[in-house]
């Protein structure tokens, strides 16, 4: 487990540098802070000591050889906006993500696994293609559209769900709603064709012919063999929540990773942007653990064979 | 001799987008407890499809369409759901052929083995795994209570096979249908399983059916054999007096064409042919084309399987046969 452990972080390595070095030239290719930050009539000496000040009077690639030289022990740098330092903006920011994604996540999960197992029980039934045309408009329908739509219908006709913001139960629900909605349409025909494999394998009948009931014979034992496959995909929109995140914390004004980098961006705070896509990288990295790990829990071919 | 399971006129239809295929057409036969019946027959001629009618565990596509199956003198096709699923265990055990995913791949076989008491005892998990543990040494695996928490890929095909037994036999059920339970093992583990499905029977007075293709299988182990051809029955009566008679053509030409009695040199006989495709069974008798003493009678009349003696041969030419 260790020896696997430390395999995993040497290989990350390199993935890590790849995005330190692209958000770094990316974000600096938005333009030059100083028109942002300077009034219009500020003389070229104040933009001359403002550069000087923020380090950007130096050649890229000193800058850019001076920011890594600062990550690697920790330090992140200043938000040129606030004056903080920029992993206090990040790390303030990031726990609000984290709920958004894990709440959606867990749900399109737990939805999919019911939605899936049901379809897959009786393939070709009325249950089956209704869960599929659920599943197909559900991953096709476009996150910021939903988004802007629910704002609509919920909060300015209806009245029922504030339009944005984080206070109360009921400003969750249209966060929560958008971001799931793609991952639960994917993760029902993940589940779906996993299971219908599972169910076909000869351990149902096998239980069948133990007297197991059907409840028993779905979620007790094909739904843990259809396990690896739905966890992979699982893994990987869960990554893509971040691009979610983006899109739904700027339109519900949601104080998250997704809204800070947005707005990073458009101040051109390029501390405050590199530590966020930093910190999600590694979050990124963490996750992909954390599915290796479970499918180790799933397994016990993978617990005795990948992993040592 | 009190009989346990007496199946009669069975018949199961398959439903293909391209028709209708009548897999199994009335079937009959009863086996008493102790003793053993073998349905012997090539693959596709229904024997797995006549267990699996019996048990219950068609898939949805095959539908029973006549016939009764009576357990214990109770008709489980009259049964609902429920009640039927009561008698999965108790009343009848399967033993299934090991493959890859016979057993579950990803739970403890002692858990697997287990489950029968789980599910019908409504035992504790700490309780029903003793069980589990005492029945795991009965079927004569080593270290029973360690090798309970292992899974079944770090167990051999032969100690798989002898898992599946264990948990077919778990609740004492009066009849046990083996499905080919020695194919995928090799020649000296497939004896010794043979022998722990006889013990067994002998010890808890079962009635065993065993389906199979092999012929030294059934002269070693059954009182009775049915020999299937096409989806029914056409041989029927103590395995000894058929395999010494046989009545039909073509168990004649199942037994003729066993390779022991053959001098070394000379060409191993076969039955001509193959068996008809399900869908373009020949009418009358289905095995007139490859029969060696086919005549016009075959093509127009489907001969009965008619008992004389407590032996039947669906053939019209059986007293022939017989005399000769």
């Amino acid at each position: 487990m260790l020896a696997y452990l430390r395999r995993r972080v040497l290989s990350s390595a390199l993935p890590l540098l790849v995005v330190i070095l692209g958000v770094f030239f990316l974000a600096r290719l938005t333009g030059d802070p100083t028109n942002l930050y300077l009034p219009l009539s500020a003389t070229a000496q104040q933009r001359a000591d403002f550069a000087a000040r923020n380090g950007f009077d130096q050649p890229v690639l000193v800058q850019f050889v001076d920011y890594v030289g600062q990550v690697v022990r920790l330090d992140f740098g200043e938000s040129l906006r606030t004056a903080q330092p920029a992993a206090t903006a990040v790390l303030r920011a990031f726990p609000a993500t984290l709920q958004l994604a894990g709440a959606a996540m867990v749900i399109a999960v737990l939805a999919a696994l019911v939605v899936g197992s049901l379809a897959a029980y009786r393939p070709n039934s009325a249950a089956d293609r209704a869960a599929s045309f659920l599943s197909s408009a559900a991953s096709s329908t476009p996150d910021f559209w939903f988004a802007i739509m629910g704002v609509l219908v919920f909060a300015v006709w209806l009245g029922w769900l504030p339009t944005s913001g984080t206070a109360g139960a009921a400003a969750w629900i249209l966060p929560v709603v958008t971001l799931l909605i793609r991952p639960f349409g994917v993760l029902v025909q993940v589940v779906r064709g996993a299971m219908v494999t599972a169910l076909s394998a000869p351990y149902v009948k096998v239980a069948r012919s133990k007297g197991a009931s059907e409840r028993q014979v779905i979620f007790g034992h094909a739904l843990r063999n259809a396990g690896a496959p739905v966890l992979t995909v699982a893994g990987d929109l869960a990554v893509g929540l971040v691009n979610g995140a983006v899109v739904v914390e700027t339109i519900f004004g949601w104080p998250g990773i997704g809204k800070l980098m947005i707005d990073s961006i458009l101040q051109r705070d390029f501390a405050v942007l590199q530590a966020a896509v930093l910190v999600t990288a590694v979050a990124i990295f963490l996750l992909n653990i954390l599915i290796d790990v479970g499918y180790a829990l799933l397994d016990a071919r993978v617990r005795q064979g990948a992993m040592a | 001799m009190t009989t346990s399971l007496e199946v009669e006129g069975l018949s199961v239809d398959i439903h293909t987008p391209t028709g209708v295929l009548h897999v199994v057409r009335d079937v009959s036969f009863s086996v008493g407890s102790g003793r053993t019946l073998a349905l012997l027959g090539e693959s596709g001629c229904g024997k797995s499809m006549t267990a699996q009618a019996v048990a219950g565990l068609l898939d949805p596509v095959a539908e029973v369409v006549g016939g009764a199956v009576r357990l214990d003198g109770t008709d489980v096709l009259e049964l609902d759901h429920t009640a039927r699923r009561a008698l999965a265990g108790p009343g009848l055990g399967v033993v299934f052929q090991d493959a890859l995913t016979t057993l579950n791949p990803v739970q403890q076989v002692g858990a697997q083995v287990a489950e029968p008491f789980r599910i019908h005892e409504r035992m504790g998990r700490k309780a029903a795994r003793e069980r589990a543990v005492e029945l795991m040494e009965r079927v004569g695996i080593p270290e029973p209570r360690a090798r309970a928490r292992a899974y079944p890929h770090q167990f051999s095909g032969g100690m798989r096979q002898r898992l599946l037994i264990a948990m077919a036999v778990a609740l004492r059920p009066s009849v046990l249908l083996a499905d080919e339970p020695t194919t995928a093992l090799d020649v000296t583990v497939q004896a010794q399983i043979m022998r722990l499905l006889a013990d067994l029977r002998a010890e808890r007075s079962m009635a065993l059916v065993l389906i199979t293709h092999d012929l030294a299988v059934v002269a070693e182990q059954a009182d009775e054999v049915a020999v299937m051809y096409a989806g029914s029955i056409v041989e029927t009566g103590p395995v000894r007096e058929v395999f010494d008679r046989p009545r039909h053509p073509y168990t004649r030409g199942l037994l003729s064409s066993v390779p022991a009695g053959a001098a070394k040199g000379e060409p191993l006989r076969s039955i001509e042919g193959s068996p008809p495709d399900l869908a373009a069974v020949p009418s009358g008798c289905a095995f007139r084309t490859r029969c060696p003493l086919a005549a016009e009678i075959c093509e127009s009349e489907t001969p009965a399987l008619l008992e004389v003696d407590g032996r039947a041969a669906a053939c019209h030419f059986a007293k022939e046969l017989t005399d000769a």
